[in-house]
């Protein structure tokens, strides 16, 4: 609460420039996923076109479910019968790796007053968790105010891809095959930060054990929440050796 | 599917959404994290990172089409690149264009 505090007295004597450096920090952090959702929100919105809706069905679905993934399959499931039950579960499910997210940000995001802390958890995807969780934010530069920015900047790159995919979708022709691996790399750099930062390296090479052995046993489509659950009973097992090295 | 069905079916998608986003600060809205969750919330970031790297990857086929060699490239790329430079948006931009120019013009 003292945060807050402080920092409405700081918006109270130059809160314009307070407000640019944070969007100057948070920005450059963003521009991958920039690339990557307006690529995938481009060509969610062409799927969704050809599916036969029009723009403002992306531009809703966006803005409210964000949560890229389960859009697809929501998506598919608009045009067969009405089943409230699957949609619930099929949900659940596909989002069930928030619940790894907010546990790890339980207590980043103490303190930060209500709203905002409010909007940092709706707005928590896979890529703003990300770049929330590993950015060092610069000297002088508000952590809760940062977070902010990183989840509204993400959040307003995925809705307006969508939302241009589903206007103007059919006529884009430039080769962007292949452009979604930016996601991918950027997944990837923040491993290897991680990797390089923890003392101990047991919860990657966890993490990646039981991906892959899932992956292999159950395949691409119902790999996910068992290897959640494996994961976190493997680090359960491992909770004595791994406590003093964290 | 009726608009009122479409309607509620993309509201029962994002209210599920934000259930699972909001639930471990709903659960667990105590003054103190559980000692637990404490331990989970620091050792679970390296092993979701590892997870969501093999979740981009999960469909990618080491028997058929190319191989996995442009997802391999690409990887090895941005990985090398960052132990090198250490600047992020250097290690993504150079893998992403490795991968790209890999299916666009070796495996096309």
């Amino acid at each position: 609460m003292d945060n807050e505090g402080s920092n409405s007295q700081q918006d109270f004597h130059g809160g314009n420039s307070r407000c640019l450096s944070v969007l100057k920090a948070a920005f450059p952090a963003t521009l991958p996923v920039f690339a990557g959702f307006w690529f995938l929100g481009l060509a969610y919105g062409i799927y969704m076109h050809s599916l036969g809706f029009p723009f403002w069905y992306p531009m809703c679905m966006s803005a409210l479910i964000f949560a890229g993934s389960l859009e697809f399959v929501i998506a598919n499931m608009l045009s067969g019968a009405f089943a409230p039950l699957q949609v619930l579960l099929i949900s659940l499910l596909v989002n069930a790796r928030h619940v790894f997210y907010g546990i790890a940000m339980l207590d980043r995001f103490r303190g930060l007053g209500f709203w905002r802390k409010t909007a940092l958890i709706a707005g928590m995807c896979d890529e703003t968790f990300a770049i929330n969780y590993s950015a060092k934010v610069p000297q002088g530069v508000d952590k809760g105010s940062f977070m902010l920015a990183v989840t509204l900047f993400n959040y307003s790159y995925w809705v307006s891809g969508a939302t241009l995919g589903g206007l103007f979708g059919n006529a884009l022709s430039f080769n962007t095959r292949g452009l979604e691996f930016v996601l991918t790399a950027m997944f990837t750099v923040i491993f290897t930060q991680q990797w390089l930062k923890d003392r101990s390296r047991i919860p990657e090479l966890t993490g990646f054990g039981c991906a892959f052995l899932c992956l292999l046993c159950l395949g691409p489509q119902n790999f996910m929440v068992p290897a959640m659950l494996l994961i976190t009973l493997m680090l359960a097992f491992l909770r004595k050796p791994l406590s003093g090295r964290l | 599917m009726t608009l009122a069905e479409q309607i509620l079916t993309v509201l029962i998608g994002a209210a599920a959404t934000q259930f699972t986003r909001f639930a471990a600060f709903i659960f667990f809205a105590g003054k103190k994290t559980p000692a637990f969750l404490a331990y989970l919330g620091k050792c679970l970031p390296g092993a979701v990172f590892a997870l969501l790297v093999v979740y981009c990857l999960k469909d990618v086929s080491v028997f058929t089409g190319s191989r996995g060699i442009p997802e391999a490239a690409g990887i090895a790329a941005t990985v090398l690149l960052h132990l090198w430079k250490r600047q992020m948006l250097l290690s993504i931009a150079g893998g992403t264009a490795l991968y790209m120019l890999f299916v666009q013009t070796v495996f096309a």
